[in-house]
């Protein structure tokens, strides 16, 4: 799954240490992420995870460390912050659609401002992602019209329209119904079989057995344990990753 | 008679109302039609009028040219006449969302300078009237459009100011709206008018409706600016977020994403605001313009036409109601048509 010419990490964060006033909520977080690679992120509630990721677009500044994405320094260089984050999908928990806008116009609307394609380009693509999510009929409805799951599978289409080498998931599943999740869940391990690179903090354990190479797991804003999903969920190293699981299963 | 029962007598308290309100509806109404329409004359001489008992609609039908276009040259009344038919049919078209369209911004555009030229005169042979004489409707109409058109925009601006991450802007926001706010409109007319003035270099003079329309801009923005804050701030961070997570810059996110939500949010407590700053147009009297409500006041001070002061606030609140009518039921059908996108 790998392509052999990218063999500098796609993401790469170094002694990232991130503070809101006096609390600490990332300690020394050393992370490499490469091409096609899929990483799944659990941990229990305030350890960190959605500030992480929310790190490595930017929509949080760290204070100490590097964040490499794509070759750009999110360090000093916030110039480009705009560019970066359009190769950087982000899919959020509460789906974030713009109500004020059909689901066609939701999709083409970041391809027509900030890639600058023709509106008919932008909405053949668009229709394309939705019939992949399984929602094309959809396309003329606004968000306040469709099902949490169907939300979210418009949200995942929202950001592949930008065509991005990286998508981040923040807990994509935990705000919907149960008998929805399994739609989200389908189209994400169909997004990952196409080689798609992925940080997904999740706590579904199929998905990261199904699809993940690596499992983070963090508490108290640091990594405790990474190790691929099977030795993860079956035999935890560490003692705070064996209760957690002890928790949640 | 069921719903009459339901709705009208339910308790001894609501009954009691209800015959309450009845009895001074009984008192006043058919005095006040008998006043205003049966007994009333239209066209009859200031003479007539004064022995009948009714209203005397002649000092309107007598006055309606000076009411109206005030001390404007009279063989050129159709001027001012037809910017305001030139307005009216702009603002119609703008009503109905058929005719919304790029097309339309474009006909506001050029209509504006048009009826400008309408106005002022000086070329395409026109004569020349100095704006001194401007006056009556077309000045009230001016000042509102004009000042609701500018402040709507710069009230957005401020808002967006101060928010702002930069220290500089956003302490320059919260003084110009603060200081705004703490002055009433009639005192920054004053200054716009009599202190402004001193301050300008030799020879130069600006006009005073100019002056006049910029204190109405300034102090309009001030309050657009809190309420379109107060959308702002009650826009979801989620949006904020997304719209960046896209790669949208700060400009397109707020055009494309915040701006269209919080504005809509903000409908009523906007259109509250345009509506009472058009009824203040009318505070331009005391800096000696004569808008509607002051061409009326000259007519009543003709000796011929004393004493005819009901019918004549009557007329003028008729007019400022239908002004402030029509807005806030566009501001209904407005808020109507972006709620069915939902
Ligand atoms: N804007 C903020 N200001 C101050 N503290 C914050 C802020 N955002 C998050 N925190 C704190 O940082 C810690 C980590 O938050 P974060 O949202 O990253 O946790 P999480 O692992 O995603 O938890 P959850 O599973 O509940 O989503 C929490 O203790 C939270 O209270
Ligand atoms: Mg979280």
């Amino acid at each position: 799954m790998k392509n052999k010419k990218d063999v500098a990490p796609f993401i790469e964060i170094k002694g990232l240490n991130k503070w809101y006033g006096d609390f600490q909520v990332l300690k020394d977080i050393n992370l490499s992420v490469l091409r096609g690679e899929i990483i799944v992120v659990c941990g229990p509630s305030g350890s960190g995870k959605s500030t992480l990721i929310r790190c490595i677009n930017r929509l949080e500044e760290h204070q100490k460390g590097r964040i490499r994405v794509a070759g750009s320094d999110l360090t000093d260089n916030i110039k480009n912050i705009e560019k970066i984050r359009a190769e950087v999908g982000m899919v959020f928990q509460h789906f974030n659609l713009f109500p004020h806008l059909t689901i066609l116009d939701n999709l083409t609307l970041g391809p027509v401002w900030v890639r600058k394609i023709s509106k008919k380009e932008a909405e053949e693509s668009a229709m394309f992602y939705l019939e992949k999510v399984k929602i094309a009929e959809q396309a003329k409805k606004y968000p306040g019209q469709l099902s949490g799951g169907q939300q979210q599978r418009v949200a995942i289409a929202r950001s592949l329209c930008m065509k991005p080498k990286v998508m981040l998931f923040d807990e994509p599943t935990s705000a919907l119904d149960p008998e929805m999740v399994k739609e989200v869940l389908d189209v994400m391990i169909q997004l990952a079989e196409e080689g798609m690179t992925m940080i997904v903090v999740t706590h579904e354990m199929g998905f990261a057995k199904e699809v993940a190479q690596r499992v983070i797991f963090m508490d108290e804003g640091m990594i405790i344990e990474e190790n691929n999903p099977m030795d993860f969920f079956e035999n935890p190293q560490n003692e705070r990753s064996r209760l957690f699981l002890s928790q949640i299963i | 008679m069921k719903w009459i029962k339901k709705n009208l007598f339910s308790t001894p308290f609501n009954s009691a109302l209800t015959v309450i309100t009845l009895f001074i509806l009984f008192k006043t109404i058919p005095p006040f039609i008998k006043w205003a329409f049966i007994e009333s004359s239209w066209f009859a001489e200031s003479e007539v009028c004064k022995s009948g008992s009714g209203a005397c609609w002649s000092v309107i039908t007598y006055n309606l040219r000076f009411i109206i276009f005030g001390f404007y040259p009279y063989e050129e009344h159709w001027r001012p006449f037809v910017s305001m038919i030139i307005l009216f049919t702009l603002l119609y078209f703008t009503r109905n969302k058929k005719y919304r369209s790029k097309a339309l911004l474009y006909f506001w555009i050029a209509g504006l300078p048009v009826m400008g030229i309408f106005m002022k005169g000086g070329i395409f042979g026109l004569v020349s009237v100095n704006s001194a004489n401007w006056g009556g409707l077309p000045l009230t109409l001016l000042l509102a459009v004009f000042g609701l058109a500018a402040a709507y925009p710069l009230g957005i601006m401020l808002a967006l100011g101060r928010l702002s991450k930069m220290p500089a802007i956003k302490a320059l926001c919260i003084v110009y709206i603060e200081l705004i706010r703490g002055v009433p409109l009639i005192s920054l007319l004053f200054m716009s008018s009599i202190i402004f003035p001193l301050f300008l270099p030799e020879g130069v003079t600006i006009d005073k409706i100019i002056r006049a329309q910029v204190a109405i801009i300034l102090f309009t923005a001030a309050y657009v600016a809190e309420v379109v804050r107060g959308g702002l701030q009650g826009m979801n961070k989620g949006q904020y977020e997304a719209a960046a997570s896209l790669g949208l810059n700060y400009y397109l996110s707020m055009r494309l994403i915040i701006l269209p939500q919080a504005l809509k949010i903000v409908i009523p407590p906007t259109v509250s605001i345009l509506i009472s700053a058009f009824k203040d147009t009318s505070l331009v009297v005391i800096i000696a313009l004569y808008d509607i409500l002051k061409t009326s006041q000259t007519v009543l001070s003709n000796p011929k036409w004393m004493g005819f002061s009901p019918e004549v606030y009557i007329f003028i609140a008729v007019l400022y109601f239908a002004g402030c009518f029509s807005m806030s039921s566009f501001s209904r059908k407005l808020e109507e048509e972006l709620d069915r996108e939902k």
